[in-house]
């Protein structure tokens, strides 16, 4: 083979790498699109039949809101060409002005459009039951155009003005990025809303038990079932070694999920004397969560051991800020997405094999995850409070008590999830 | 006639009619029912210890003759016994009249 013959050999091959990880990044955002599904069921199967059409429709607008708003604006703040602010936030200047969308990569902008979509939905599960629903599609559209882009844009887009990807951080699929943001701003939403009533009368912790189970185990699997194509399509790539590297990632992930669900069975087996059906679902979701991080970074034991302690942990989290914090999170989304994708993020620092503690790293990557994932949790806490105090002092946040002891479906949506013959459970 | 009115488990309803059955009881009526009594049914829930004061059980009418009352209420006695708090109920009434509508027959022959 002669030299030019060579060179037109290695370019046909790149291009052929280059659709076929095009293909894998579309395939992957498909697979993240269904896991709305799954929060949704898991959200309903949670919490009471009276408010499952609330649920339903804050699930679905948030996304659709969400696919909007981050094609409109947030894609340009995240991924923009133009760095403002010294890095603090981007924009894209195009023909057809800073934001809207004109660039080719159009299978980007969905593969990151759903990510948003995924962290704007995290909120609607700890804030169910009592929160008024104008309310919530506004704070979703300002969630999906300014608070996760601008953070977002602090390390995804990989280049030197991510100043958090400069200093070394690693949240391959988004522990911090998408979960952490998710689960502080639903940790600060349902601290302002407060409790369901009934949730705590006079010093007492009450039980609300979710209405069907049946969802609560679909949707979680159906999110098990995304997060291949979550992390599996973070490697942002197909073809060799990436394609090696994606097949690593998804098995990190699978054992993760797997001991985290296993993990979660067996404490609330020794701690409450039965296995427990929702909190072990949320253990499969606290191991999915805390390997996202660093699922890319991470051997197969290292996901083990991430994956068991996001397990234990999310029990004990459920625990704490159920029952001593007496925050309301019926589904348990802070304890899962923030608690979790925090530890995920931190024990990246230990357990990757290029910079880890127990590699040789030393402790300077777990400083680093440490202060990037605070970072995420602390911009979306202290936005979630900016936003959420200006809507309690104009529209409010909560549906009237009558309201919400009737059920949010009937006064909100003017419908039931479930006519009455087949549920009286006001 | 009497009105034998019984609450049980439901777990052993299917007992109690085969029993009925053979003792030649082949008509009655029976609902769920939901009431309040000694039992605590204890749940836990995310961790959370509680007990629904609801307690689910069946509820049988059952119109016999005089003759039957006493195997009647025997055999409920006995099959729908387990021995712990919650068996249920069982009240005797006296029904002043009974009619088959489609025939029109009354008393003994409106009930068998």
């Amino acid at each position: 083979m002669t030299e030019i013959q060579q060179e037109a050999l290695d370019q046909s091959l790149e291009v052929i790498k280059g659709d076929m990880s095009a293909l894998w990044i579309i395939i992957a955002a498909i697979l993240v699109f269904f896991m709305q599904a799954g929060f949704t069921l898991v959200e309903v199967g949670f919490t009471r039949s009276k408010n499952a059409g609330s649920i339903i429709m804050k699930n679905v607008m948030d996304l659709c809101i969400g696919s909007i708003m981050f094609w409109a604006v947030g894609y340009g703040i995240m991924y923009g060409s133009e760095v403002i602010l010294g890095g603090f936030f981007r924009a894209s200047p195009s023909e057809q002005g800073y934001f809207f969308f004109s660039a080719t990569d159009w299978y980007n902008l969905f593969f990151q459009t759903v990510f948003c979509a995924t962290a704007a939905t995290i909120v609607s599960g700890a804030i169910a039951g009592r929160t008024k629903f104008s309310t919530y599609l506004i704070f979703s559209a300002v969630l999906t155009t300014i608070i996760y882009p601008i953070s977002g844009s602090w390390y995804w887009p990989f280049d030197d003005d991510a100043w958090l990807n400069t200093a070394g951080f690693i949240d391959f699929a988004g522990s911090s990025v998408v979960h952490a943001v998710g689960g502080s701003a639903a940790l600060v939403a349902a601290f302002m809303v407060g409790p369901r009533i009934g949730k705590y009368v006079d010093g007492k912790v009450n039980a609300i038990p979710g209405h069907n189970m049946t969802f609560g185990a679909l949707g979680v699997l159906i999110l098990w079932l995304g997060w291949f194509g979550f992390n599996g399509g973070s490697q942002l790539a197909w073809g060799g070694d990436d394609t090696v590297a994606v097949g690593s990632v998804i098995i990190n992930t699978n054992l993760a999920a797997a001991i985290g669900a296993i993990a979660a069975m067996f404490l609330t087996w020794v701690r409450y004397g039965k296995p427990d059906i929702s909190m072990t679902l949320n253990g499969a979701l606290a191991g999915l969560v805390g390997i996202t991080a660093g699922c890319g970074a991470v051997n197969a034991w290292g996901a083990l051991i991430i994956g068991l302690i996001c397990g234990i942990t999310v029990v004990l989290s459920i625990d704490f800020i159920d029952k001593k914090l007496k925050i309301d999170d019926p589904v348990g989304a802070i304890s899962v997405h923030g608690v979790c994708g925090f530890l995920g993020t931190v024990l990246v620092g230990i357990f990757a094999l290029d910079g880890g503690l127990l590699y040789g790293g030393g402790a300077k990557l777990i400083w680093v995850q440490t202060y990037g994932s605070l970072s995420y949790l602390a911009w979306a806490a202290l936005c979630t409070f900016i936003i959420l105090f200006i809507l309690k002092k104009t529209i409010g946040l909560r549906v009237s008590k009558e309201q919400e002891i009737d059920g949010l479906d009937v006064h909100e949506h003017g419908s039931e999830a479930y006519p009455e013959h087949i549920t009286n459970d006001k | 006639m009497k009105k034998i009115e019984a609450i049980i488990r439901k777990s052993k309803f299917d007992e109690l009619k085969k029993a009925l059955h053979q003792i030649e009881v082949n008509f009655f009526s029976y609902w769920d029912v939901t009431g309040v009594g000694n039992e605590k049914q204890g749940h836990v829930y995310r961790g959370i210890s509680y007990s629904t004061s609801d307690i689910q059980r069946r509820y049988l009418t059952i119109v016999v003759s005089d003759e039957f009352l006493e195997r009647t209420i025997n055999t409920i006695l006995d099959v729908a016994s387990t021995g712990n708090v919650g068996d249920g109920k069982i009240f005797v009434s006296d029904v002043i009249e009974a009619y088959r509508i489609r025939t029109k027959e009354s008393g003994q022959a409106g009930i068998n």
